[in-house]
């Protein structure tokens, strides 16, 4: 459990962290998310000490860190360009915890064994960080933070230095090593896709401000703010109001439409399109539009309801919310 | 850039002309000129009291003025590159003086220094020879090599940057452990060439060292000195030949050393 309370960090006039207050559970896994600049990794470098706040307090576990150095928190740091020790072998990286914290040589190497096998790179153990794929480094990288049984694990954008496939593989990898391992896991990206993949828990920053922190179904269901909503995941604007693509139904009768639109609390009404493009992307069908307002907007629909419309480009289309995020604001019942 | 083939020839027999005649006609000359008399009369020449105390002192200074170079170098490149503080700049600056002052301004301004006269006089009065002595000898060897380590590793310091260091840190690693286990073996090669060129530029200074050296053959002479004096002053040309030529081949050996660890650094 990590709990931030009230933390500042100014770096000259730029508020790197204003006021941020966070708990983060035991055993979860957390992502903080946010665009760069929004005080994301300084918040995650606070937690880990090796920035120092301005004000505000970082308690882990109930033991009061602020202003105690990482030597001492118990944590586990992996960085975006994995600081691998280039001069030491996989197995020297992977103990060089141990081997500070003067255990038996015994001790390391069989836990540096079981770690390499964790991370899978059994093998590997006389390579040098040189010798390894990107991927390979950073699995080294966790493996070394792990070593150490940190009470939390913090990932700087861990895998935002690898290539898509690489990325995607890894952080699938990491939800099921943190399925076994259960430590306390916050990890810092600004790939929403990423956050609502890995983690179970988001936190959405934005010029350091936590913006809303939940389950991530509730994120993208339930966002607090139009900031939010448009950074997790897509949005069109109908009516100047923000709607997920997949939320917008399409029909061809006007009438229809309407009464429709009349059932939906808090809707923002309907709007007349003209079709641009049809493009088809497997299941799914985008559709896009422009508004009689010459709004542009994009519609996610099914490849069943696609057919039924049979739309061409340069036909007339109602478009109209199916609900809206901004309804379930407004529901007390709903609130988080 | 393409060249044609007559291009690209008389650009090479220019460059290795122009070479040959500036580095390689001095260097055979004095090889030639050493061994000419044959290889006993050039050891009987250099194996002299005389020569054999220059040697040494000559080897003395280095064996002074490397470990202090490296302590204060590295001491210097980190504060360059990682400190924010004011007068970094004129810092900068100052390490690069020594490569542009003559070292023969360096030997007078530490006679100014320490002489008999000088600010700092009274240690000599009271009988501490710097000027004249070996301390005086180091302090001119250290203010002309000052650069070499500092220039050698601040670019290797830039380049890891502190990534390295902080996840030493969060491992539980303190400063000084990080230190010796992180930081230092990441900057071995460039505080390896450092080193050499400190020592190669320590053994072949002149300017500085005969300001403030009492010049005694078999006391104060360095190799150098020991050239100057046998050629100057005891019109012993070939004695001058042959200490040359064991000045050369200490600095060949550096040269080899550096290309050797060169190599080895290119495959790690």
């Amino acid at each position: 459990m990590i709990t931030v309370t009230g933390a500042h960090k100014s770096y000259g006039t730029f508020k790197a962290l204003d006021g941020v207050s966070v708990d983060i559970p035991a055993g979860s896994l957390t992502a903080l998310l946010g665009p760069s600049g929004s005080g994301k990794s300084t918040l995650l470098r606070s937690i880990a000490g090796l920035e120092d706040l301005d004000g505000g307090s970082v308690v882990i576990n109930g033991k009061d860190v602020t202003g105690i150095p990482p030597q001492q928190r118990g944590i586990g740091f992996v960085f975006q360009h994995y600081a691998a020790f280039k001069h030491m072998t996989v197995r020297d990286n992977v103990a060089f915890g141990l081997t500070i914290r003067k255990r038996p040589k015994a001790e390391i190497a069989r836990k540096v064994d079981e770690l390499l096998e964790i991370v899978g790179l059994d093998g590997f153990q006389h390579r040098y960080p040189a010798q390894l794929s990107g991927g390979q480094r950073q699995r080294m990288a966790l493996a070394r933070a792990l070593a150490v049984d940190p009470e939390v694990l913090l990932l700087d954008e861990p895998f935002g230095a690898l290539d898509a496939q690489v990325r995607a593989d890894l952080r699938r990898w990491l939800r099921r090593l943190h399925d076994e391992v259960h430590v306390t896991t916050v990890l810092v990206t600004h790939d929403q896709e990423e956050a609502l993949d890995v983690a179970d828990r988001i936190a959405v920053l934005n010029k350091g401000r936590i913006e809303q922190i939940g389950d991530p179904e509730v994120l993208y269901d339930r966002p607090a703010n139009d900031f939010v909503m448009s950074f997790l995941g897509q949005v069109a604007h109908v009516n100047g109001r923000l709607v997920r693509p997949h939320d917008i139904v399409l029909t061809r009768d006007r009438n229809e439409a309407y009464a429709a639109d009349a059932a939906v609390k808090g809707s923002p009404g309907v709007i007349t399109a003209r079709v641009d493009r049809v493009v088809r992307l497997g299941f799914e069908v985008r559709v896009e539009l422009t508004a009689d307002s010459s709004e542009q907007l994009e519609v996610q629909v099914t490849r069943a309801a696609a057919e039924a419309l049979a739309l061409d480009p340069g036909e007339t289309v109602y478009a109209r919310a199916a609900h809206t995020p901004d309804a379930w604001e407004t529901d007390p019942a709903l609130a988080i | 850039m393409k060249t044609s083939r007559p291009a690209r020839w008389s650009l090479r027999v220019v460059a290795l002309g122009y070479l040959i005649a500036l580095l390689g006609t001095p260097v055979v000359l004095i090889l030639w000129r050493t061994f000419e008399p044959g290889l006993g009369t050039f050891l009987a020449s250099v194996k002299t009291p005389a020569a054999i105390s220059a040697l040494n002192l000559s080897l003395l200074i280095v064996a002074i003025v490397v470990p202090l170079n490296v302590i204060f170098g590295v001491v210097t490149a980190l504060a360059l590159v990682r400190g924010r503080f004011r007068g970094r700049g004129l810092l900068q600056a100052v390490v690069d003086l020594p490569f542009a002052v003559s070292p023969v301004v360096v030997g007078v301004s530490l006679i100014l220094l320490w002489g008999a006269g000088g600010w700092f006089g009274a240690l000599d009065r009271a009988g501490f020879k710097v000027i004249f002595g070996l301390p005086g000898m180091v302090l001119a060897t250290l203010f002309v090599t000052l650069p070499f380590v500092v220039r050698e590793v601040e670019p290797v310091l830039h380049e890891i940057g502190t990534d390295q260091e902080q996840a030493a840190a969060t491992l539980g690693a303190n400063g000084w452990q990080t230190f010796w286990r992180i930081t230092l073996p990441a900057l071995r090669w460039g505080l390896t060439y450092g080193v050499v060129l400190t020592v190669a530029r320590a053994l072949g200074e002149f300017g500085a060292v005969i300001m403030v050296s009492s010049g005694f053959a078999g006391v104060s002479q360095t190799l150098t000195l020991l050239v100057h004096a046998r050629y100057v002053d005891d019109q012993n040309t070939y004695g001058a030949y042959a200490a040359a030529t064991l000045l050369m081949g200490l600095a060949v050996l550096t040269l080899l050393l550096m290309s050797v660890l060169n190599r080895k650094r290119r495959t790690t």
